[in-house]
Formats: structure tokens, C-alpha cells, sequence
């Protein structure tokens, strides 16, 4: 089959069409060099900073356009194909005339040195058209993906308010939108893009049929959802994949779906889209989930790339461990069920087979005797990676003794842990301080926990057996906030 | 005070943008890996040791240069054809290893490619074979040996071993202070351009051009003449610029001349951190006498630092942490001792403070310790403490203006601080795993590089015959608003709108033989130097008008873009065209030496500092005795800056200082391993402060009503550095949080003050 389609997106409104381009090119390679738009910046490469945020519409099941600011530094070029793009230069109208995110900033004395400045702009860009209501939680929020060194972040936090008083000038994201849409729906091609350049290959099927028949094509080839772990290899490591098959157009992946008895995730879900169907259900996955990383991360990481990764630091492993989630794995046109505690086997080493995916995520709703809570501690409160992630879950019977105990850990060993022997303990107990004890110290003696750049063994020991007493605290005693977190 | 020469006058005290916010805010502010790349451009790539101290037995290039092609080329210490060496105090420190690595991390060969891929592939290929020496990695192993980049020094007033010996009480101490990154959001660049003549011209992302050009002239073994060093801006600085882009310019400027091509050389974000200096890390001893009032008898203090392979700035970091050990504080007898300790790490260098944030930490340890230790209220303890006018600090110092006793009474009224200490002690006793803590912290922050031939600056004011103004001078604009301030001066100084006045990229072709902008003086000498070009000027126009046109000379008012005579106006191109035509002068340089600072180093005596910047800040802070986590819930900041030439700008430091410092003090953590390898090298690892960190409830006010009391330009205060030491209370405030989770009247704290380390100060974990 012929592999030679371009690349075909937006940008602002002028439509690129990229041929024979390393599908390895990042998006802010491409930006800064053959597209010369030099405001978008390189800070670390690695999609920790937010210097390189530019904003991506893509079209949404509504028929509209969704607006997320992403790390350009570590997009393949690639998954822009059929979206829109905004860069800082975009902002300007014709008039020349600020958008309100750059007047803001000017006024209120958000930039010094200026470098982050590009970033932060276009974060407040996606926030001002992305529907995020004001005020100071969901600024900090969308903030937290964007590094200063210089102001200490109030000015920017001003600057943040003062944009939604500003005239609207510059270009608004939420205008016109019908007819950006048409325009990228008369993108749509007969099939999947399939791209070469450089003697390297992306594919980007659209169904489960396109997918196998791509993976039959190109066995050797790499899965990629949002990139946001693979394109460090590119960027951090000076990996080079010869053949890259994009997951995040294959509907079967998308959508989230009440099925009853469960909540049905597509493993192409992005974190930022199954934020409010988790936490509508587990109160508790809201601050996990807001400090699973910055939000230019989260739009674009998918469910299912954080779990078949098995990365042993992923926030997502231990909270659907401790949710009981079911994996649907695809293989040449075959399903398959696992557990999700069956399918970490080590250190980055899971149940999938060759060229098998995580199709989507299964996860039993919680009953009126759940209680589940996700704890994170790292050194930085957002958009750090957990040195401990504890994630509890009971199911209280009315008598008050626990039919059913999940604890699951993030960060403390090669695999993401389950502590099922820990969990029998609990078991039809009451649970009451002196099963907090009990628990404390058979966490504490079950763990083996690593030893780190991040913390101590003896450190994770402590915090993840005593992390038990602050979910009791919270989910039996009912205690406020302010007794149990510093940021209550 | 208020004489006329210095009452503000527009647009003095406007709180105008950054020169260039309009430009950061587009996009279109250019540094210097966005400046349009040159026909032929090499992009460099740096192969580096894997090994902390070692013999280079062999170097083999063949790989590399088998992978660079043509077009590509490869240089090693072997190649420079002038002297090896960017040291900027004492030498040799060399840009590429000769014969010997010192440090993971350490430049051993550079590349250079047309396609930086290319460059990548090839510096990994460069290959080495080694003779492993013995690492000596950091602070204790390096003073068990004795191994110091500078001999160590003592500042001494008094018997200070007998005054605490015959002290009432007495009590002594040790913690740890961490390093830190400066994390400018731009690495390290520099782009070298090859002259026809034979000359260079570098572009760089450097605080001291006129370094950059005397290093690459003495690497390249040119004379300085034959070097240009221009900076627009810096994507951040924090001291970070000083001394290091003098290595990559230098690299930079190597591969040019023997490429005869343009190189760029750019640091990416993991090579950067690898490579370069940080802040120091210190062990601190102390030991005090006091009285059962808490006021200091005597004090001995030993402040060893981690400097790492070479000197760099280190001796003068030292030296600056000692003359801060004591903060505000009197002793009648004291002796600091001051070691920079040569490890096989990073040569540790600037960074904003230039070691007084970690001498005035060890000092607020000190007076804290004691005040528990006495059960005195710690701010009433510190009120005690104040030096006042007319005493001389441990290093000789008279002491003649001290605002901080009203800075005290100032930043304390309405704050609640004694409601709000009943209100958390009696919280602290009830339940739940959250403790709470109050800390209050002052800076005393002594301005005037303490190399006393640095302090001194030039400028370059072109007035054209259309009334429009280009400024030069000898400081960088890193962020810190320096171009718009000196901008403000000379249009104060001019009497023009501040549009009138074009800002042009710091250039040592235009004002040479400048000091690094740094020392947080980069107002008070170049604003200075600007002033006086501008009066030169002014003097001659006026001269001219009143010849010409009637009247006095001193009679004669520019304001408002206009010139004004007894009986006439002229708007300033006007007059301007005029004296043209009747062969005026319509530039000038100008130069600034800074009075009365001098200091005997040998003999301790002497006025370092021309004068003090001064602050307070009161914190406080719970932490989670579960998890060791924190958090400062409110932050009330009250910083003297002089009469203010941008309180925009000035409030932008002292905010982003707090900030900077309370990273410095909390999640900013260095991590090395046992082989010397540092583990924290990128922001996945290395983590500064994000906007949640901003405390929920942040008050930070300019002392109201303020001048300097010395001649300073127009009677503002140096503020880049000293707010930074404010976040000294968030310290205290988590410490004070500790004390009362460990239920104990002192605990060790070390910094950062990490989750891990407020456990261990709780003594919820053992200490390491």
C-alpha cells in the first residue's frame, strides 16, 4: 500500500501539508525551523517545563473543536495530522492588537526574562477558550505544566484574572468554529495517514481493522498514543523509530461509556478527558489526576499508554488496581480480558503479546459502602513524579466490617504493587484503630520499597504504610481537610 | 535628603512594562538560538566524562569523525591556540579536559556538524579510556583531606572562644545546606561568528560580555580587541551567566576559527545542568554565648563549602557567606572560618546571593536555636540582637544607617502575630496529622561587589538630531528589568517621554571593559554611568540654548520632550538639530566609579559595602507528620527598596526572590550518586517551584517612604539579590512546625526542607 501521504493540518488558518518528514520530528523542531516560528521555546525537551506550549484544536464528538495546550517539544509531528494549531505568534489580529492572555500579561508584569512567557501565554490561550471557569484552583491547575524562574508565578496568577476582563481582541478559539470544522472534516481521508519520511514510517489507523492491518505491515513498529513517554526517548535518549503506529485515531479506543455495572474507558482516553467521569464516581482520583502531571501532559496522555507502559512510577497503575479495573486486550482481531493485577509482570514488562493493545479499561462502580481514596507524595506538590502513590479502597458492609480491601502502591518497586496479603488482613474486620495498627505495621513489613533520587526506602516505608491512618482519618472519621493535608 | 538632584521626576517611580513585555508576550523577543542562523552554521555538541576524577589515557576522535563527514569537525584541549583556561579568579580552569577529568560531566571534546543530530551522534561517539583516581565527591570527605581551591580564611573581632567560654549560657550547632540550579527556563548558548579580519564575534546568553571576550581572546590567543561579545537578553540568569558562558563561548569560538565557519553551541537542558556550576552547598558549625536576655556574647561559625573542582567565583562566595554569618546581628567577639572545598563535582559558582543566603541562614539558626533554647519569643530575641549605628560588624564595617527595627514594626502591625502564635500552638495540640509553624527572618543584605574593582560601570548616550535616544551600557537584561530602569533614568535625566529612549544590545565594542551584571548592582552602576553621560550632554545643550537663545544655563529645564529657557521653547529635536548645526556634541560616555568602599581582606577591617539592603519577612507553614510534605499558607514580605526607579520591577524581584529562595529552601534538591554522577538533571527530577507553590495568602509591600541614605542613583536600592533571603522565614516557619510535631524545643533541620527531611527533623525517621 502506498505510504505517502502528507502530513495535512492547520496552521492558525493556513493549511500545511507536510511530505516525506521524519515521523521522529517533533512539533516544535518542525515550528522553529521549517515553519520559522521562533517564539515557541525549547526549555527542557522533555514536557516538564511548558515553554514550548502551543495550543491544538482538535474536532470533538460534538462537532466542534476542543482546545488543549500541549508540549510541542515531545509531539510527533505526525499528530497534528487533521487538527489546527495555534502557536504564541498566532494570537495577534490583524489589527495587530494583543489577545486579552498577552495584554493581561503585559499589564499585570508576568514576564521578566521572557522565555517562559511564550508558554504561559498560550496556557492561558487554551484556558481562557477551553471552558475552564475562573478562579484561583483551576488557574493554578492549568498552570502547573509551566515553569518561571523569574516572577514567582503572582503576576502570571494576576494576569490569569485580568485576561477575562480584557475586550476580546486577537484571536479568539472559540470563533468560527463550524466553518473550522468543516475544514478539517474536508480533510478526512479514505483511510488511516500513512506517512513516510526519512525511510521511516507512521501509521495512524482509525479503526481495530486499519490497526491489525498496520501491524501486519510493519511488525517491528512501536505504538504511540499521546507520546508523552516516547517522545523523550526521541528527544532525551536520540532514539529514532523506524515505524511508529499511532493509537489515538482508532475509535474502537475512544469514548467513555456508563456500562451499568461499570465504567467503560477507551485506552485512547485521554487523562484530561476521563478526569470528570472518574472523579464524578472516586471523589478521590480528582487531585491524583490533577497532579498526574501538567495539563498540557494530561491532554494528551491516554489511559491506556500510561498502564501498557508499566512504567513503575505511573500515577494511573495503583488507583485502577486499587478500582479492581479490567484490561480488554486486542490482538489481530481477537479480545481478550485480564485483570489489571494480573498484568504487571516486572519491571516494564506486562501480559500484552506482541502486537497486542490495551483496547480499553473496565472499572466496577463504586457501591454505597466503597470508600476509595488515591494519596500522591512527591517533593513538588504538582506535576512531580510520586515518590510514594497509595491508593486505598474498602467496601464496607453495613455491619461495619470490610467484605473487601484493595491497596495498591505507585513508585516503591519495579512493578506497580498490589498487597493482597495485606488486603485478607483487613477482611472482614471491623475497621477500627486497632485494625489501623494492625494495618500500619503489615504495610509497613510487606513493602520493599527502592531507594531513590526521590526518597529514602526507609522514608517510603513510612509514608506509604503510614498514608492508612490518613485514609481512615478521612473515610471512616470524617475528618476535615484541615486535619489531614496541607493543602486542605 | 530631598535636594533637587535627586527628587524623582518622570518617569522616575512609573511603574513602566518590561522594555520588553510587549515582545515576550508575542513571541518576537529574540535570543540567541532564535536569531536567524547564518549561511554555513556548525551546531556544536559537547562528549563529556563519565568519570569523576580520572587520567585520560587515550581520546579517540576516529568514530566521531568518521560520523561528522566532511563538513564536520571534532577539538580537544590539544587544539586551542591560545591558553586553556576561563578561570575567572585563579587558573588554569580549562574549557576542555586536558589530561585530566575532574568531574561527571567535564567537557573533554567538542564537535560540530551542519545537522545538530549529526553533532549529537558523533559527541556520543567520542571515546575515551581511563585511569580512575580517587573521587572526592563532597563537603566531609573534602575537609577530612584538607582540599581546598583556595586556602581557608577567618574573619575574627575579639576573643570570640572566650567570650563563649565565659558566656552565661552557651550552645552550639550543625546542619546542612543544599546546592541549588539555577534553572534559567534559557540554557546556555553562545553562537561564534568568524570576522574577516580575523577576529570573532560571539552572540551569548552571558551576564559579562566583557568576559566572554577576554576568555575567548585568551583561549583563541587574540587580542581582546579582536573580539566582540554582544547580549540582547538572557532568558534568566540568577549568577548562573557570570562565569559559565565563558566555557561554551569559548568552545564556540574554537570550533569557528578552525571551521572557519559559524558555530552555535547550545547546551540542551540535561548537558547544561550536567556541566555547570549551582549554588554551593555548606556545612555549617556554630557555636554561641549569650546571656539569659539571648543577646550574643560571642560566636564561632565555620562555614565549609562544596566548590567543586575549580575556584571559580568560590573564594569571593566564601568570603560573602562569612560577611553575612552573622546577618543583622551584634557580637562583640566572633570568628568565622570560610572553606571552599575542592570535590570532583560541578565547579560550584554565582547564584543570586553569592553565598550570603547560606551565611545568613547559619545565622538565623543560630539566633533561632537560642530563643528556643531561652523560650524569648524569636522576633523579640532578634529585636534584642540588631545591630545599631555606630557598631562595627565582624568584619569591620561601621555600621551607619540600620531601618530594619522599623522594617520590624512595620511588617508587624496588623499581621495578628501573637493571636495567630496562640492560635497555632493551641492547634499543634489537637488532632489530626497537620502541624502548623510561624517563622519571621530579616535581611541585611550588604551592596557593592566585595571585589572592590567591579564596582565600576560605563555608558554610551546617543542623543540624534531628531530628539531620539540610544542607550548603551555595560550591564545584560537576564529579566530583571535593567534596561528599562537605566532607560528611566535617561529619560528622567533627558527630559523625554521613556519611548523616546531605544534600548541597543549590551556590546563591548560599544562600552568596554564592564563587570558582570551582578552583585544586584546592575542599577545602581549603570544607572549611574547613564546619568552622567546623560548630564554631559545636557550640560552642552544647555551651554548651546543659553548662548544662543538667552538666559543662565542652569536656568535652562528639559522635561516633557521639550527645552525651556527663561523667555523661549525649543522640543528637543528642535534644539537638538540646532546644536548639530552650530558642531555640539550630542553624545557622551559615561562612567561610575562607586565612593568610599574598600576592604583589607588581610586585616579585616575596612567599608565593603557602600551601603545595606533591608527586609522581613514573617511565614507560616504546616507540614504533614504522615508524609513530611509542606506548605507556606501565608507569606507577609516587607522589602526596602529605596526610593523605587520601577516599583513594578522592584516588586517583581522581591516576589520571584521569595520564590527563588523558598525553592532553594523546600523541593529543589541536587542528588548524586556514589559515583559522582549528579541524578537530578533535568525538571523531571529537579523541581522548582510551580505556581501552587505561590503561598494562597502572599502580602509583599515596598518600605513606604524610603531613601537610601547614600547618593546612590537617584536614591534607589539594589534589589536583585536580597529578597531572596526572605524565604529564610519559610525555613524557619517549617522548622518551628517541626519543633512542635517533634514536641522538642529544637529539632535539625536540613535544607531543603524536603518531605523527607521534615520527617527526620520530626524524628519520624532517623536522621542520616
Amino acid at each position: 500500500m502506498a505510504m505517502d501521504d502528507a502530513i495535512v493540518f492547520f496552521l492558525d488558518d493556513r493549511l500545511c501539508r507536510i511530505d516525506g518528514i521524519d515521523p521522529n520530528t517533533t512539533v516544535l523542531e518542525w515550528l522553529r525551523g521549517a515553519a520559522g516560528r521562533r517564539g515557541t521555546k525549547e526549555g527542557c525537551a522533555e514536557g516538564d517545563c511548558g515553554a514550548c506550549t502551543i495550543v491544538v484544536g482538535t474536532p470533538d464528538a460534538a462537532g466542534g473543536l476542543s482546545c488543549h495546550a500541549v508540549n510541542a517539544c515531545i509531539q510527533p509531528i505526525a499528530t497534528l495530522d487533521g487538527c489546527e494549531a495555534f502557536t504564541v505568534e498566532s494570537l495577534r489580529d490583524d489589527t495587530g492588537a494583543l489577545h486579552p492572555a498577552q495584554a493581561a500579561m503585559v499589564e499585570c508584569h508576568g514576564s521578566q526574562c521572557g522565555f517562559c512567557t511564550p508558554g504561559f501565554v498560550m496556557s492561558l490561550y487554551a484556558l481562557l477558550h477551553d471552558g475552564t471557569p475562573a478562579g484561583d484552583e483551576p488557574t493554578r491547575r492549568a498552570l502547573a505544566g509551566n515553569l518561571c524562574r523569574c516572577t514567582g508565578y503572582r503576576p502570571i496568577l494576576d494576569a490569569a484574572a485580568r485576561m477575562r476582563e480584557l475586550p476580546g481582541t486577537g484571536r479568539d478559539f472559540t470563533a468560527g468554529i463550524p466553518a473550522r470544522r468543516a475544514r478539517l472534516d474536508a480533510l478526512a481521508r479514505a483511510r488511516g495517514l500513512r506517512h513516510q519520511g526519512g525511510g521511516r514510517s507512521w501509521y495512524a489507523p482509525r479503526n481495530l481493522a486499519e490497526l491489525d492491518a498496520a501491524i501486519a505491515e510493519a511488525p517491528e513498529a512501536v505504538f504511540v498514543a499521546g507520546a508523552t513517554d516516547l517522545g523523550l526517548e526521541i528527544t532525551k535518549t536520540h532514539r529514532r523509530f523506524d515505524a511508529l503506529i499511532h493509537l489515538g485515531s482508532v475509535a474502537e479506543l475512544q469514548g467513555i461509556r456508563d456500562a451499568g455495572s461499570h465504567l467503560d474507558i477507551g485506552a485512547g482516553v485521554s487523562w484530561r478527558d476521563a478526569h470528570a467521569a472518574l472523579a464524578a464516581l472516586w471523589p478521590g482520583m480528582d487531585e491524583l489526576i490533577a497532579r498526574f502531571a501538567g495539563l498540557q501532559i494530561r491532554n494528551v496522555a491516554t489511559i491506556g499508554g500510561n498502564l501498557a507502559n508499566a512504567s513503575p512510577i505511573g500515577d494511573g497503575a495503583p488507583a485502577l488496581l486499587a478500582l479492581d479495573a479490567t484490561l480488554d486486550l486486542w490482538r489481530a482481531g481477537r479480545r481478550r480480558s485480564v485483570a489489571l493485577s494480573d498484568f504487571f509482570l516486572g519491571y516494564r514488562r506486562t501480559a500484552l503479546q506482541p502486537g497486542e493493545i490495551v483496547a480499553r479499561i473496565r472499572i466496577p462502580k463504586p457501591g454505597a459502602g466503597t470508600r476509595f481514596a488515591a494519596y500522591k507524595v512527591a517533593k513538588r506538590h504538582d506535576s512531580d513524579i510520586s515518590a510514594v502513590c497509595a491508593c486505598f479502597a474498602v467496601e464496607l458492609g453495613a455491619d461495619g466490617r470490610i467484605a473487601a480491601c484493595r491497596i495498591a502502591y505507585g513508585g516503591m518497586a519495579a512493578v506497580p504493587l498490589r498487597l493482597h496479603g495485606v488486603e485478607t488482613l483487613a477482611t472482614g474486620r471491623t475497621w477500627d484503630e486497632a485494625l489501623d495498627e494492625d494495618m500500619v505495621e503489615a504495610l509497613a513489613g510487606a513493602m520493599d520499597p527502592i531507594d531513590d533520587l526521590r526518597a529514602s526506602a526507609a522514608y517510603r516505608r513510612m509514608v506509604a504504610s503510614g498514608l492508612w491512618l490518613r485514609f481512615a482519618a478521612e473515610h471512616r472519621d470524617a475528618a476535615p481537610l484541615s486535619e489531614t493535608r496541607v493543602h486542605g | 535628603m530631598d535636594d533637587p538632584a535627586t527628587m524623582p521626576r518622570a518617569p522616575l517611580g512609573l511603574p513602566l512594562p518590561h522594555d520588553s513585555a510587549t515582545l515576550h508576550v508575542t513571541g518576537e523577543a529574540l535570543y540567541v538560538d532564535d536569531l536567524p542562523e547564518p549561511p554555513g552554521l556548525l551546531h556544536a555538541v559537547l562528549a563529556l566524562s563519565p568519570e569523576a576524577h580520572a587520567e585520560i589515557l587515550a581520546l579517540d576522535l576516529d568514530p566521531a569523525l568518521t560520523l561528522l563527514g566532511d563538513n564536520g569537525l571534532a577539538v580537544t584541549a590539544r587544539d586551542i591556540p591560545g591558553i586553556n583556561d576561563v578561570g575567572p579568579m585563579s587558573g588554569p580552569e580549562p574549557i576542555l579536559a586536558d589530561g585530566i577529568v575532574a568531574y561527571v560531566g567535564q567537557p573533554i571534546a567538542a564537535v560540530a556538524a551542519p545537522e545538530l543530530a549529526r553533532a549529537r551522534a558523533a559527541a556520543r561517539a567520542v571515546r575515551a579510556t581511563y585511569r580512575r583516581r580517587e573521587a572526592v565527591l563532597d563537603i566531609p570527605a573534602a575537609m577530612a583531606r584538607a582540599q581546598y581551591v583556595c586556602p581557608p580564611h577567618r574573619m575574627t573581632r575579639g576573643d570570640a572562644a572566650a567570650a563563649i567560654a565565659a558566656a552565661p549560657r552557651r550552645l552550639s550547632g550543625t546542619f546542612a545546606i543544599g546546592g541549588q540550579d539555577h534553572f534559567y527556563l534559557e540554557g546556555q548558548v553562545a553562537m561564534a561568528l568568524p570576522q574577516e579580519d580575523g577576529g570573532v564575534r560571539i552572540l551569548s546568553s552571558t551576564q559579562h560580555p566583557s568576559e566572554v571576550q577576554k576568555m575567548v581572546a585568551r583561549v583563541l590567543g587574540l587580542p581582546e580587541a579582536a573580539v566582540t561579545c554582544e547580549v540582547r537578553r538572557m532568558g534568566g540568569g540568577f549568577g548562573g551567566k557570570e562565569t559559565q558562558p565563558a566555557i561554551f563561548a569559548a568552545i564556540a569560538a574554537l570550533l569557528a576559527r578552525r571551521a572557519g565557519r559559524p558555530v552555535k553551541l547550545r547546551l540542551d537542558r540535561d548537558d547544561d545542568m550536567t556541566i555547570t556550576g549551582k549554588r554551593h552547598d555548606f556545612h555549617v558549625r556554630w557555636s554561641a554565648g549569650f546571656d539569659t536576655e539571648g543577646r550574643l556574647h560571642g560566636v564561632e561559625m565555620e562555614l565549609a563549602a562544596r566548590a567543586g573542582h575549580d575556584a571559580d567565583l568560590s573564594p569571593a562566595i566564601v568570603d560573602r557567606a562569612m560577611f553575612h554569618a552573622l546577618n543583622c546581628y551584634r557580637a562583640p567577639a566572633v570568628s568565622v572560618a570560610g572553606y571552599a572545598c575542592r570535590t570532583n563535582t560541578q565547579s560550584n559558582t554565582a547564584f543570586r546571593g553569592f553565598g550570603g543566603p547560606q551565611g545568613m541562614l547559619a545565622a538565623e539558626e543560630m539566633i533561632d536555636a537560642i530563643a528556643r533554647d531561652l523560650a524569648i519569643d524569636p522576633i523579640e530575641l532578634r529585636r534584642r540582637n540588631l545591630l545599631v549605628p555606630g557598631d562595627a560588624t565582624h568584619y569591620g564595617q561601621r555600621i551607619e544607617h540600620m531601618a530594619l527595627p522599623r522594617i520590624f514594626d512595620a511588617l508587624l502591625d496588623g499581621v495578628g502575630y501573637a493571636s495567630r502564635r496562640a492560635e497555632i500552638d493551641a492547634a499543634n495540640d489537637g488532632p489530626g496529622f497537620i502541624r502548623r509553624g510561624l517563622g519571621f527572618a530579616p535581611v541585611m543584605f550588604g551592596i557593592s561587589f566585595t571585589a572592590t574593582a567591579y564596582n565600576q560601570a560605563g555608558a554610551l548616550v546617543h542623543l540624534y538630531t531628531d530628539g531620539s535616544v540610544l542607550l548603551n551600557h555595560g550591564g545584560t537584561e537576564m529579566g530583571q528589568g535593567l534596561y528599562r530602569k537605566v532607560a528611566q533614568v535617561v529619560a528622567a535625566e533627558l527630559g523625554v517621554p521613556p519611548g523616546r529612549v531605544r534600548l541597543a544590545a549590551t556590546s563591548t565594542d560599544k562600552v568596554p571593559n564592564t563587570s558582570a551584571t551582578a552583585a544586584s548592582s546592575g542599577s545602581d552602576l549603570n544607572g549611574a554611568a547613564a546619568a552622567d553621560a546623560c548630564r554631559k550632554i545636557r550640560s552642552r545643550l544647555a551651554d548651546f540654548a543659553a548662548r544662543a537663545h538667552g538666559g543662565a544655563p542652569d536656568e535652562i529645564v528639559f522635561a516633557d520632550g521639550h527645552v525651556r529657557g527663561p523667555s523661549w521653547s525649543f522640543d528637543l529635536a528642535t534644539l537638538a538639530t540646532q546644536a548639530y548645526r552650530a558642531r555640539v556634541q550630542l553624545w557622551d560616555s559615561g562612567f561610575y566609579a562607586t565612593p568610599r568602599i574598600h576592604y583589607d581582606r588581610a586585616r579585616n577591617t575596612g567599608h565593603p559595602f557602600y551601603y545595606y539592603a533591608f527586609g522581613a519577612a514573617l511565614c507560616e507553614a504546616a507540614i504533614d507528620i504522615l508524609t513530611g510534605e509542606s506548605r507556606i499558607l501565608r507569606a507577609d514580605l516587607l522589602h526596602d527598596v529605596g526610593r523605587s526607579i520601577n516599583p513594578a520591577i522592584d516588586l517583581g524581584q522581591v516576589e520571584g526572590g521569595f520564590i527563588q529562595g523558598l525553592g532553594w529552601l523546600t523541593s529543589e534538591e541536587l542528588v548524586f550518586d556514589r559515583d559522582g554522577r549528579l541524578r537530578t538533571h533535568s525538571p523531571a527530577t529537579y523541581k522548582i517551584p510551580t505556581a501552587r507553590d505561590l503561598p494562597p495568602d502572599f502580602r509583599v509591600r515596598l518600605l513606604e517612604g524610603a531613601d537610601n541614605p547614600v547618593a546612590t542613583i537617584h536614591r534607589s536600592k539594589a534589589v536583585g539579590e536580597p529578597p531572596l533571603m526572605l524565604a529564610n522565614a519559610a525555613w524557619l516557619a517549617i522548622k518551628d512546625a517541626c519543633a512542635a510535631a517533634a514536641g522538642t524545643r529544637h529539632v535539625r533541620l536540613d535544607a531543603p526542607a524536603t518531605p523527607e527531611a521534615i520527617l527526620r527533623a520530626c524524628g519520624r525517621l532517623p536522621a542520616r
